[in-house]
Formats: structure tokens, C-alpha cells, sequence
């Protein structure tokens, strides 16, 4: 939907002078002024949602266990992408692996955390809140980090964003939120309605009133939002006029047409215009495959490793290489043993993997799942996806990460 | 400020006790006495209506299903085909008691059960929608009544039981769970027992089990018959003794009365308020409408400082909605979109704690998505917003494509008559006094009235004002 459509359609449409909201301005100059120290370090999370086969992304393909345990969906050790004498990557991961032979890829095996839960929307849960498994927790960890990073300073919610509609747990605070952008543009539209700008206005003329928090809070968000959503534009459009007059031009890479490469477009879009963003958040579903899971998997992991290849290539050639880190995880592995259904079902410990960043050249950081170690059935964890966290809050973005955490992990030394 | 008038406290009582107000509901009662209102809020909620969407005869679990697929009478594609019905009515079970809450008598009734279903919070587990409907028309049945036998009859229910992975809690093989949530999210509060207590007390649970008919079961067999010491007293304890104890430790009412104090009066509790209440609760043996009267009754209960303290719950606000201008959906499905989009799908919590509600419901996302939510209802504006998928493959159903409208008839004859009375400078306070929390201050007043286009006929000044005041973020609050 276009601006004008918007306006025409929306209740609010007004008088002119409610667009241009003088307080806006004056928050949004603050806020330009005092951002947060930051390292100028960007990490990039790719949630695979639905729990994605880590065995058969990367191959265990001289273990006979692996074999044996799946008879029809095993990939076959010659289509293998090997990384090493013992695994390797799915055939469907050609630009990944080629991101390993130039050094880029960190490969970490055995990720879990202690008392798996294989529900999708708790497990879940615990990676984005990096909660223990018996704990509740409503905050996630993005948003407390970002919490901290603004803590005493001016509100910023585009300091964490995630490229989606709705937001997740883990870019939620508990004083502040991340920011949702699908197309800075079409939030831009959203929220220059005169009534939501003119909301914004009569608002923050009106002086000493007492009023609840929760008002106030409304207000708040809704101020941080307006403000945000025109940061982030101004910042996007303003870059590609700069460099063409043409949008988007800042992008030198052709990305595949679908979400993961159009998100991550959006991504590289808003890192190449400067916007102060620490923290980037984006998803893909449909990796629960209990029924004939091999055409599907290839599918959505040939997508993954297209949109990922491109979005390095992207940075590469911005010379963005080594200020970006992505790392892509999903709730929990599958079982060892493939079900009747030529699918797999729920398990625990699955692969993380960090790519680019500037991190010490191509590996595989830890050792292969050991198949005849199985608990219940299940690939046991030796690595906590916490220490990861607390990796890449402490070593890569500079943070707190035993405030943010909660506790002390100790970290991987990856960075 | 300034105490509230009459027609503030009943519109107040009206947003907390039910789902908001219709214009004539609240016109006529504002002439009754407070107290009077009160009481017939309990009266129109004696009676309820159960949820329906399968009979229990009717019902194949997954589980049977695979049976008869291995046993070949299904193939596969009616397996996929009877399995989808089964998730289809988890969602029609969903929609049927969206619009008892919306169109009900038992406004009260239905809102106490949202309370509880967020407390008891349970998931639809291996979509099956009879467990589902017996769960909620437990905590529907049981919502106005004793505390102790709501506890006991949800413990019961097989959606519980499956959820809490009581099914695994055998003598020789104890799982901990059920015993654990029990304590800590339904009766005590984390803090308020030892490891040692849900050891033991997961002993007593063992063999409570249900049937795939939805029955619930004691099986001997695999109950641990042994002695169990549990808040330091001995003895070859059942699961109903656990909950009897539980109820007789009064830190219980201490725990649900502040849970109930925080959902249906003020997020920040007032302790001597609660305390009191408590201890009533208490002595009433749990008695939950006498506790439920007794906070509409007080005067602090429409204290200023509660008023708009509120921020509505998804559910709240569509049904609300819906309440208030008398709206009927063409489709249905939107408004699970509706509920995915803004993160509370009914029989869908994120977790056994249930939806932790407050400032969590609001972001920059879902506040705009709140704001124009009048507009998809009430205009059928372009909706371009997509839920996330929740991962699991079994749910995809209840995802819906974006770029679509909403079809809808509302009411609009019935809510304008209100107003008849109201001249054209009185008519936009008479409206917001209606809908929202607080009196408009005059540069709101100003903004909503540039909405409206000179030549608009009353009846469409009156839709243009009330679409308005609800995109209002005051509108969120109650």
C-alpha cells in the first residue's frame, strides 16, 4: 500500500500541519546526538523456526550410525559438501560451503542447554528468553541488551531491529522494546498518518498532567515508534539518492526473490545506510518436517544458504565483511532415527553457525555429535547456547553479558 | 483528581467485570444503584452455556487415528484430512467462545474464565479438541465458584494431565512436572515449598491418568502407595490430598487473590488491600464471587488511580469491541489473525505461566496494529500485516495469507440511538464517555473532530467520531 492509498483509506486523513510534528523533530535530534557507545559491531540472528535437521545439514558421512538410524533420508556421502574428514553440508549449501573456503564460516556442534524441552513454541521460548527450561522468563535477550545499552540514555528502539511484522520475545525489554520494519517505507506511511503524528504533538504539549503510567507508556512507544520509523527512512532514502537517485542502489548483489533474501536485502539495505542498529532479528519457518523431509529441507536450506551467500558477497563488496557477524540457530535438532513417514521428529542438541564477522578463518570449531552417546534416543549437548550469548554479548558487541544474562557463562573463544 | 461520576464508575465496572459496555447497557445502568448493578452482573452470569464443537463419542485422537491408518482403514490422505478436522475444531472451539464473551448475558462469567484459563493456562496439545472443550467448560463451569473444586476438576482434566506430562508420572518412573506447576503457578508461588515437597508430592500424583475418551482415571497399578512427607506431615498421601493441603495453606488465597487483584483491578498491588482480601477469601473457603463482589463493592475499587490502569489484553480488546458495537464477522477467521497477530490465541498460551500481559502486550508493532484495528473492523481497510508462524507444522492452519479485508456487520443503529439527546458541540464527549477511560482533554477533542467532514449526516459523524476514539491509545486502556 502506498502513502496515498494509506491516507485515502485511513480514518485519519487531516489538516497539513498536523504532519510535521515539531516535538518529533526535537526527539529525534536528541536522540541522533547521544546514541549509546557502540563498537560499531553488527550481529545478525537467523532463527530457523520449526526445528531444523542439524544432522542432515551438516553430515555426519562416515559415521555408520548416522546410516543405519536413517535409511531413506540420509544424505549420501558423495553429495556431501565436506567440511572436514568428518562432516560436511547438505548438497542443497553450495554458497555456504564456498563461504567456508574463504574463511567466513565457524561451525559450532552439540548446541543445547540442560533438561530439553521439544516443544517448539518453549523451546523456543528458552533460546530467545535464555532462560533455564524451568524458569519463565518474559523478556528476551536482544531486548535486554537492549535495555542496557540505553540505560540513563535516550530511548532507542531501532538500536535492535527485527526485519518482520510482529516482534519477537527476544527483541522485548523490560523498559524498552526493538523495533519491527518490514520496509522502512511502509512504516514511514504507517505512522505519518496525521492523526498518529498529530497524536504525537497535542501529546507532548500537554504539560503536568496527571495522568496513569500506562498512558504514558502508550504515548512513549508510540513517540519512539513515529521517531524511529523516520529516522530509519530518512536514513534509507537519503542513502540512495546519495549514491543514484535510484532506492536501493546502495545494494551491488542480485538477492533471490523470496522472504530470507528479501529480509536479508532489507538488512544489508539499512546496515549501508548507517542506520545505528546493533542487533538485526529475522526468521524462516517451516523446518518441522515429520513428513518427507528431504525435498522440504533441501528446499528451505538451498534457500538459506542463497540468501546468505548473497548477503556476504553484499557486505563484502561494502568492505562490511568484518563488522557483521550472522548467526543462525533453530529451537532444537531432530531425532537420530528417522520416523515411518520419511521425516524426523523432535529432538534437542543441533549446530549454530556464525558467519563472517572477522572471526578467525574457516572451522569447525567443536567435535561431531557422537552418535553412539545418545540420551533417550537424542544427540546429547556440550555446549550451551548461552555461552554463545555470552560470547557474542561480551567478546563481539562489547556488552554486559552478565547483566543481560543473568549470570556468568563462560564464553567460546570463537571471537 | 476529582472522584468519578456515577456514569464513570458503571462504565468502569463494566470494562473491568465484563468486556465493556453497550450505549443502552450503560444508560440504564447508570440510573441503578451501584450495588444493584453489581448484583445483576452476578445474576445474568448463574447460568452457562457449554462450548460445543465435538461430541465425545465423536472424537478420534491422534493417536487412534494413526491406529486405524496402520491398520488400514484410512489412507493417508484421509489420516491428513481427519487430523486437519481435529486442528480446525481447536479453532472453532476458539471462535464459539470468542462470541459467547462478545454476545453472552454471563459477561462476568466468561471474563473470570479468561482469568482462569490464563492461571490453569493449558495448550492445545496433539489437536485435540475435545480435551480442549471439556477444559473449557471446566474453568467456564467453575469460574463464579469454590476455589477448591476449580482446582480439583482442572487438575482432573485430561488437557491438563497431558500438558503436565502426568501421563509419564509412573511409581517407578516419578515426572515431576504436574506437581511442580501445581505449587508453583497454580496454588503457592515459587518460594513457598522445598524440592523436597514436589519429590514427594509427584509421588502422590502418580497413576492420575486419563483415557482417550477424556475420562479421567485413577489407576492403582502405577501409584506409588508408600509414604510421602509433605509440608513435614506423613502419610500414604493421593493427589487429593495434596490438593487439599494446598488449599489449607493460606498462602494459596494469599497467591490467587493477588493474581486476581493484579488482572482485575491494578497491575501494582496495593498490599493491605490484597491482604485483606486474602484473608477473606480465606475464610469464605475460597468462595470466589464473594471475593469477586466484594472488590466491585469497594470504594477503593474506583479509585482514580485504577481507572485506565489497565492496558487490554488482545482478547479484551476484540472482544470489547465487538461488544460495544454489536459486530458480527462474515468470516470468522480473521479473528484468529487477530489474536496471532497481537500475541494471545486462545487455548494457545506461549507457556504454562500463561500470558504475562501489562506493558508486555505493547510494542511499537502491536500498538499500531491496535490503533488501526477499528479501521479493519469497522471499514474494511486493506489489512498488509502477517503473523509469524510459530514453527510448528501441525498449526500452519491457523495462519492466515495477508493483503485481505474483513467483512463485517455492525450494529450501528442500536449504539446511535444512545446519543439521540446529545447536541452536535456534546455529541464526540458523549460518545468517549462511552469508550474510553478518561474525559477527552481539549487538543484531543480538536484532532478527532478535524476526522470529521462537514456535510457528514448524523448517523456518519456518529461512525467517523467512534472510529476515531477507538484508534485513540486511551482506547487500549480500561
Amino acid at each position: 500500500m502506498n502513502r496515498r492509498n494509506f491516507i485515502k483509506q485511513s480514518a485519519f486523513t487531516t489538516a497539513g500541519t498536523m504532519l510535521i510534528p515539531h516535538f518529533l523533530k526535537a526527539y529525534e535530534s536528541q536522540m541522533l546526538g547521544k546514541g549509546p557507545a557502540s563498537n560499531g559491531k553488527i550481529l545478525v540472528v537467523v532463527q530457523l523456526s520449526g526445528g531444523n535437521d542439524g544432522l542432515n545439514t551438516v553430515v555426519p558421512y562416515r559415521n555408520d550410525i548416522y546410516y543405519r538410524e536413517r535409511p531413506t533420508i540420509a544424505i549420501k556421502p558423495e553429495k556431501v559438501l565436506q567440511l572436514n574428514d568428518e562432516i560436511g553440508l547438505h548438497p542443497a549449501m553450495g554458497p555456504l560451503k564456498a563461504l567456508y573456503d574463504e574463511g567466513l564460516l565457524t561451525v559450532i556442534n552439540n548446541v543445547g542447554y540442560p533438561n530439553p524441552d521439544r516443544s517448539h513454541f518453549r523451546s523456543m521460548d528458552i533460546w530467545q528468553t535464555a532462560s533455564d527450561s524451568d524458569k519463565y522468563v518474559n523478556t528476551g535477550w536482544v531486548g535486554r541488551y537492549l535495555d542496557a545499552s540505553c540505560a540513563g540514555k535516550a530511548q532507542q528502539p531501532f538500536r535492535t531491529i527485527e526485519v518482520d511484522d510482529t516482534l519477537s520475545l527476544a527483541m522485548k525489554g523490560s523498559s524498552l522494546n526493538g523495533l519491527a520494519v518490514v520496509d522502512p517505507k511502509k512504516l514511514y506511511n504507517q505512522t505519518r498518518s496525521g492523526f498518529v503524528t498529530g497524536l504525537g504533538k497535542e501529546k507532548a504539549a500537554d504539560k503536568g498532567m496527571h495522568e496513569p503510567e500506562s498512558v504514558a507508556y502508550l504515548y512513549k512507544t508510540l513517540a519512539e515508534t513515529v521517531s524511529s520509523a523516520d529516522y530509519v527512512y530518512d536514513k534509507v532514502s537519503r542513502t540512495s539518492r546519495a549514491v543514484s537517485g535510484a532506492p536501493s542502489s546502495t545494494l551491488l548483489t542480485t538477492y533471490p526473490n523470496h522472504e530470507l533474501g528479501n529480509r536479508l536485502k532489507t538488512v544489508s539495505q539499512l546496515i549501508q545506510s548507517g542506520v545505528e542498529t546493533s542487533v538485526y532479528y529475522v526468521s524462516i519457518s517451516g523446518f518441522d518436517t515429520h513428513i518427507n523431509q528431504p525435498g522440504q529441507q533441501e528446499r528451505l536450506l538451498g534457500q538459506y544458504a542463497e540468501a546468505v551467500g548473497a548477503f556476504m558477497t553484499d557486505l563484502k563488496t561494502a568492505g562490511r565483511q568484518n563488522d557483521v557477524l550472522l548467526m543462525t540457530f533453530s529451537e532444537f535438532g531432530r531425532r537420530v532415527k528417522q520416523n515411518a513417514s520419511n521425516g524426523t521428529d523432535h529432538g534437542t542438541a543441533n549446530n549454530v553457525f556464525l558467519i563472517g564477522g572477522g572471526l578467525p578463518s574457516r572451522r569447525v570449531l567443536n567435535e561431531a555429535p557422537n552418535l553412539a552417546k545418545l540420551t533417550d534416543g537424542d544427540l546429547t549437548y556440550s555446549v550451551d547456547f548461552r555461552q554463545i550469548y555470552a560470547t557474542l554479548l561480551h567478546d563481539y558487541l562489547g556488552a554486559d553479558d552478565v547483566a543481560i544474562l543473568g549470570r556468568k557463562f563462560d564464553g567460546i573463544k570463537f571471537v | 483528581m476529582d472522584k468519578l461520576t456515577k456514569q464513570q464508575q458503571t462504565r468502569y465496572l463494566f470494562a473491568r467485570a465484563c468486556f465493556g459496555a453497550t450505549s443502552a447497557e450503560l444508560e440504564e445502568a447508570t440510573r441503578k444503584p451501584l450495588r444493584k448493578v453489581v448484583r445483576q452482573l452476578f445474576g445474568d452470569s448463574k447460568t452457562v452455556s457449554e462450548l460445543s464443537v465435538v461430541k465425545p463419542e465423536e472424537n478420534e485422537t491422534k493417536k487412534q487415528l494413526k491406529g486405524q491408518f496402520r491398520d488400514g482403514q484410512l489412507d493417508k490422505d484421509m489420516l491428513k484430512e481427519r487430523i486437519r478436522d481435529n486442528a480446525e475444531k481447536v479453532r472453532d472451539l476458539n471462535l464459539q467462545w470468542l462470541d459467547q464473551m462478545a454476545t453472552s448475558k454471563a459477561a462476568l462469567r466468561e471474563k473470570m474464565a479468561l482469568f482462569w484459563h490464563g492461571h490453569f493456562a493449558c495448550r492445545a496439545q496433539g489437536r485435540n479438541p475435545l480435551f480442549m472443550q471439556q477444559y473449557a467448560n471446566t474453568i467456564r463451569q467453575n469460574a463464579l465458584g469454590k476455589l477448591g473444586d476449580l482446582l480439583m476438576a482442572v487438575s482432573k482434566e485430561p488437557a491438563m494431565l497431558q500438558f503436565l506430562n502426568n501421563q509419564q508420572n509412573r511409581r517407578n518412573a516419578p515426572n515431576e512436572n504436574f506437581a511442580r506447576e501445581v505449587m508453583e503457578l497454580f496454588t503457592l508461588g515459587r518460594g513457598n515449598y522445598s524440592e523436597h515437597d514436589i519429590k514427594e508430592a509427584a509421588r502422590a500424583f502418580t497413576g492420575w491418568q486419563f483415557t482417550p475418551e477424556g475420562q479421567f482415571v485413577f489407576r492403582e497399578r502405577i501409584h506409588d502407595e508408600g509414604d510421602k512427607t509433605i509440608f513435614g506431615k506423613t502419610g500414604a498421601f493421593k493427589g487429593e490430598d495434596i490438593i487439599a493441603m494446598l488449599l489449607e495453606n493460606k498462602q494459596t488465597a494469599r497467591f490467587i487473590t493477588s493474581k486476581i487483584y493484579r488482572f482485575f483491578v491494578n497491575e501494582t498491588e496495593d498490599k493491605k488491600q490484597v491482604d485483606a482480601l486474602a484473608e477473606q477469601f480465606y475464610k469464605s473457603g475460597y468462595d470466589i464471587s464473594d471475593l469477586m463482589e466484594t472488590i466491585f463493592l469497594a470504594d477503593w475499587f474506583y479509585d482514580a488511580k485504577n481507572v485506565g490502569a489497565h492496558i487490554k489484553s488482545p482478547v479484551e480488546l476484540l472482544v470489547g469491541l465487538r461488544h460495544t458495537l454489536g459486530v458480527q464477522f462474515d468470516q470468522p477467521q480473521p479473528q484468529i489473525f487477530v489474536q496471532r497477530t497481537l500475541g494471545q490465541l486462545l487455548f494457545y498460551p506461549p507457556n504454562v505461566a500463561g500470558w504475562p500481559g501489562g506493558k508486555n502486550w505493547i510494542d511499537s508493532s502491536s500498538l499500531l496494529f491496535r490503533m488501526q484495528l477499528p479501521n479493519y473492523i469497522l471499514k474494511a481497510t486493506e489489512v498488509t500485516v502477517q503473523p509469524k508462524e510459530d514453527g510448528d507444522v501441525n498449526t500452519q492452519l491457523l495462519a492466515r495469507k495477508g493483503n485481505a479485508k474483513f467483512r463485517t456487520t455492525v450494529n450501528w443503529a442500536d449504539f446511535e440511538n444512545a446519543f439521540t439527546k446529545s447536541s452536535d458541540t456534546e455529541l464526540i464527549d458523549s460518545i468517549a464517555t462511552v469508550l474510553l477511560p478518561f474525559p477527552l482533554r481539549p487538543d484531543q477533542r480538536t484532532l478527532l473532530e478535524s476526522q470529521t467532514k462537514s456535510g457528514q449526516t448524523r448517523p456518519e459523524r456518529i461512525q467517523t467520531l467512534t472510529a476515531a476514539l477507538m484508534s485513540l491509545p486511551e482506547y487500549q486502556l480500561t
